[in-house]
């Protein structure tokens, strides 16, 4: 293993849970809920992937579309049918409806699709390239790319359009959003289904790099999204990126000198001290309490 | 048009309303009949009459707790009245929701001001722009030139704008950033931007000092012509309720106690012992 390939190892794992904390920090910006069913979405995304290819035949491309319209459609039923009716209640209902939420897809999913691992079949045929002595994975610089990319689109959608501005709008005052003319339920439902769409990508991503889907998949791969996006400062965009990719090159690093088995450890220990240092995250703003 | 110096002509409507002669014959683009609110067994506002003329700037002033904002929170459905009715240029808004009386044409301020901090001034203004822009997701992403041209478009209106108070250097700072002034004069931009038929003011000139508020009434006046819209506001800056206001009403303990032309009320016996005190102030 040398440098080269690590890096790249930690950067492909960095992505998936940049992708993954995107959708943590967009929904915890706009409505303030730490959503514990994220990372189950994933898991209905590989699913969806498997269903498509492996049982129906479809072609990848075809899988690709319906993993990620999939998501973002359920990431919005999730919001309407259980958080939207919570809109006026106490934040700790809809905390512990989500984590409802999370037990019902894991649990669904067992039940639909039984406990075993399924595999998801190669979306791509892709055999590693090597550079002088390194091997370079492919699906490694497809999943980093896909991450670069869709981190630019939602960039450009949060800062440069109009339903970006209503989000950020709606994020630091609803009522006066509302009163200025935004709808706030559909501004929600948006972002809901961005950042399902972003946890579809990276299902594919993540089936891609390790081509199987269990019903509880979601829980770890989420739980360390959710690190990631603490560690960057929730509800901070570039914050999300920054720390998927600190969370992933952690791991990464913590195996590569054979360590693997404290590399769940070390992630958690750097949330500990992250949120002692600096509890709001890295990027994360510091927060007046209005008096 | 009348400015502090030449008083309008008034004229008595279905009692007890006023409007000023000039929108006579025109439906009151805001009309309050009856309105009133409780909460709980406490009556925050009773009996609220309101007419406003097409153009008319009026004024709301009494003492704190009076139920002044409550109104502006009537008359933008926050709250949903205990009684009364509410029509905007005639029509009922009664079970709108907050985004269709904006729509129908009312936008207002906040006393305590409530700007996207976090925005830019010119996306603070982008956003009371958004329901004028009409675009949808996918143009935006897959269109790019038409999305481009758009908000360009839209920039150069919010810069327009911004004209008015003289703030396009502040365009790219940050609304939070914003000396207090400046943060107030914002709001009112943010609220014409949705394109008002009536602005609601909530304490316009609140901590501003003499020439900031000189210049607030200036440009109050200013807005009022240029977009021919009604203004209504709150304030406690007497020098600018009766300054720039054709018709000033007086709350006290959430009723009006009296309601005339800045003469009338500052020589109404029960308004200078309620909300003036026992000493001539004014």
């Amino acid at each position: 293993m040398t440098f080269l390939t690590q890096v790249l190892n930690g950067l492909q794992l960095g992505s998936i849970y940049a992708l993954v904390a995107l959708g943590y920090t967009m929904v915890y910006g706009i409505i303030l809920l730490l959503n514990f069913a994220h990372g189950d979405i994933i898991m209905v995304g590989a699913y969806i992937s498997w269903v498509a290819m492996a049982s129906l035949g479809l072609h990848p491309a075809i899988a690709v579309v319906l993993s990620i319209g999939g998501c973002a459609l359920l990431g919005v039923l999730i919001d309407k049918v259980a958080y939207a009716p919570l809109r006026n209640a106490p934040r700790l209902s809809i905390l512990i409806t989500a984590i409802g939420v999370s037990y019902f897809l894991e649990n669904g999913a067992q039940l639909v699709f039984g406990a075993d691992a399924k595999v998801v079949p190669a979306f791509v045929d892709a055999p590693n390239i090597v550079v002088g002595d390194a091997h370079v994975s492919v699906i490694a610089v497809i999943t980093i790319v896909v991450t670069a990319v869709s981190t630019a689109v939602l960039t450009f959608l949060v800062q440069r359009t109009k339903l970006g501005r209503a989000m950020r709008a709606v994020s630091e005052d609803m009522g006066a959003a509302r009163l200025m003319g935004i709808n706030v339920n559909t501004t929600i439902s948006f972002t809901f289904a961005v950042g399902s769409a972003l946890a579809g990508i990276g299902a594919i991503l993540y089936s891609m790099a390790y081509a199987q889907a269990t019903p509880t998949m979601g829980i770890m791969l989420g739980t360390k999204a959710f690190v990631a996006a603490v560690l960057g400062g929730i509800g901070s965009i570039p914050g999300a990126v920054i720390g998927g990719l600190l969370v992933g090159f952690a791991e990464v690093l913590v195996s590569a000198i054979g360590l693997s088995v404290w590399k769940d450890a070390v992630v958690f220990a750097l949330l500990i001290i992250v949120l002692i240092v600096r509890p709001t995250g890295i990027l994360g703003r510091t927060m007046n309490e209005k008096v | 048009m009348p400015n502090k110096h030449e008083r309008s002509v008034l004229v008595q409507m279905e009692t007890p309303n006023l409007i000023p002669e000039r929108d006579l014959g025109q439906i009151p683009v805001l009309e309050a009949k009856h309105l009133g609110i409780d909460f709980g067994g406490l009556t925050a506002v009773d009996d609220f009459n309101i007419a406003m003329g097409k153009t008319e700037i009026s004024g709301l002033i009494g003492p704190n707790g009076a139920g002044k904002t409550t109104i502006f929170n009537l008359l933008t459905n926050v709250y949903k009245p205990t009684r009364g009715t509410i029509l905007v240029d005639g029509y009922d808004t009664a079970g709108m929701s907050m985004v269709q009386v904006n729509k129908m044409g009312i936008a207002r301020t906040f006393q305590n001001i409530r700007l996207f901090d976090k925005m830019s001034v010119v996306d603070n203004i982008l956003v009371g722009f958004g329901n004028q822009m009409g675009t949808s997701l996918a143009t935006d992403l897959l269109r790019l030139p038409a999305h481009w041209r758009r908000e360009r478009e839209f920039r150069d209106r919010a810069m327009d704008l911004l004209g008015i108070f003289d703030m396009q250097r502040f365009a790219n700072t940050e609304a939070g950033n914003l000396p207090y002034g400046a943060q107030r004069r914002l709001e009112i931009l943010r609220a014409l931007a949705t394109e008002p038929k009536v602005l609601l003011l909530d304490e316009p000139a609140a901590g501003m000092n003499p020439n900031e508020t000189e210049e607030l009434m200036e440009n109050i006046q200013k807005i009022r012509d240029e977009f021919q819209i009604a203004i209504l506001l709150i304030e406690h800056d007497m020098g600018l309720v009766m300054g720039i206001c054709e018709v000033v009403g007086v709350l006290d303990y959430g009723r009006i106690i009296a309601k005339g032309t800045p003469d009338q009320i500052q020589n109404d016996p029960q308004v200078i012992e309620a909300y003036l005190g026992k000493q001539e102030v004014i």
